[in-house]
């Protein structure tokens, strides 16, 4: 019965909160568009793209999956082992350099 | 109610840790590692957390494929612009479901929060609103789908360029529609218990014969959110990089 009711009372936040993300869910997703819509280029481009990204899944993890509130076993036990796929991101940029470098040494460009 | 019993018997000497001290008493604990957390929560997250792991793999295959293919990419901006009242926007299409699928977001976050304060009706009614969106969102993906077969899109081919576009645009779009899609219904089946009072009532479940509670609500909204989230990625990287 305790552990019922430590649940019935778990997570309160006032709306408030919600909609406040929930805007700036909207601006973020917005500024990204006009980065399309303008057609930035270069580092400003990528740079840009991931800023606002990374911004919106913060906000999506910590306020709306309530990542912020939870216990610090559970948070590590989720964010740790996603580094792993920022190694595999980084073998494989080695690998698909050395892949188009293969292709533009011994086939002709364009096939 | 051992493991409670548990708990409640050492209260009187146990003093709460907190920080990095509190992550290694979890884990170091012998027992349950994630305190205070429900077997359901943890689950989600973990099932979350693998398939992180699928969709990472997918998008960085699309990665290799397009760092390593020496033939143009195709231009998103142009091949997912529409022309509405004879101006070509620039992924228009991509923005709106981006839009719906943020609103849907917010709507199941209100609907976690109603659920705590046990607002059976506001709960249902907004994982239907919630339900509404998802579908719209998988409605505008068919929509997009289907122009772009029409314009001779294929896996192993397209007209504007390198041909891994196709493979991959289906592979991500197709998986994540998918994942919607299954959303939906899973909101459904949800909402339908709220409905009834099924969470009130802590009626037994279905498949577990567990009491039913509130927590459902949340663990369905973990789900949703990381479709949400999946989307954000995708956006980024396939439509607007």
């Amino acid at each position: 019965m305790a552990q019922a009711s430590a649940h019935a009372q778990g997570q309160q936040h006032p709306i408030r909160l919600y909609l406040v993300v929930w805007a700036w869910l909207f601006v973020l997703s917005a500024c990204s568009y006009f980065v399309d819509y303008f057609q930035l280029e270069g580092l400003l481009r990528y740079s840009l793209i991931l800023l606002f990204m990374m911004l919106k899944a913060g906000l999506i993890i910590a306020v709306f999956m309530h990542m912020a509130w939870e216990r610090l076993s559970l948070v590590y036990a989720i964010l740790v082992p996603i580094s792993a796929v920022l190694v595999f991101v980084a073998i494989m940029v080695l690998e698909a350099d050395y892949t188009l470098l293969s292709r533009i040494s011994f086939f002709s460009p364009g096939t | 109610m051992t493991e409670q019993a548990f708990t409640e018997g050492t209260t009187g000497t146990h003093i709460e840790a907190s920080g990095l001290r509190s992550l290694a008493a979890d884990f170091s604990s012998d027992r349950q590692a994630f305190r205070s957390i429900s077997w359901g929560k943890a689950m989600m997250w973990i099932f979350l957390l693998s398939d992180t792991f699928v969709f990472s793999c997918f998008l960085i295959s699309y990665m290799t494929a397009r760092m390593s293919t020496t033939v143009a990419w195709p231009n998103a901006s142009e091949v997912f612009a529409l022309t509405i009242g004879g101006t070509s926007l620039p992924l228009i299409l991509i923005a709106i479901m981006t839009f719906v699928l943020i609103s849907s977001s917010g709507t199941m976050a209100m609907a976690v929060n109603f659920a705590y304060r046990r607002d059976r009706r506001k709960t249902a009614v907004l994982m239907l609103v919630t339900a509404l969106l998802g579908a719209t969102f998988v409605g505008m993906q068919a929509f997009e789908w289907t122009k772009l077969i029409h314009e001779g899109v294929r896996p192993w081919s397209n007209p504007w360029g390198a041909a891994q576009f196709g493979s991959t645009f289906f592979m991500i779009t197709g998986f994540h529609g998918t994942h919607v899609s299954f959303g939906v219904l899973f909101l459904l089946i949800v909402a339908r218990k709220v409905w009834r009072g099924d969470y009130d009532q802590e009626r037994r479940g279905f498949f577990t014969s567990r009491r039913g509670n509130y927590e459902a609500v949340e663990i369905m909204g973990l789900y949703w959110h990381f479709v949400d989230l999946v989307w954000v990625f995708i956006f980024a990287f396939f439509y607007l990089w």
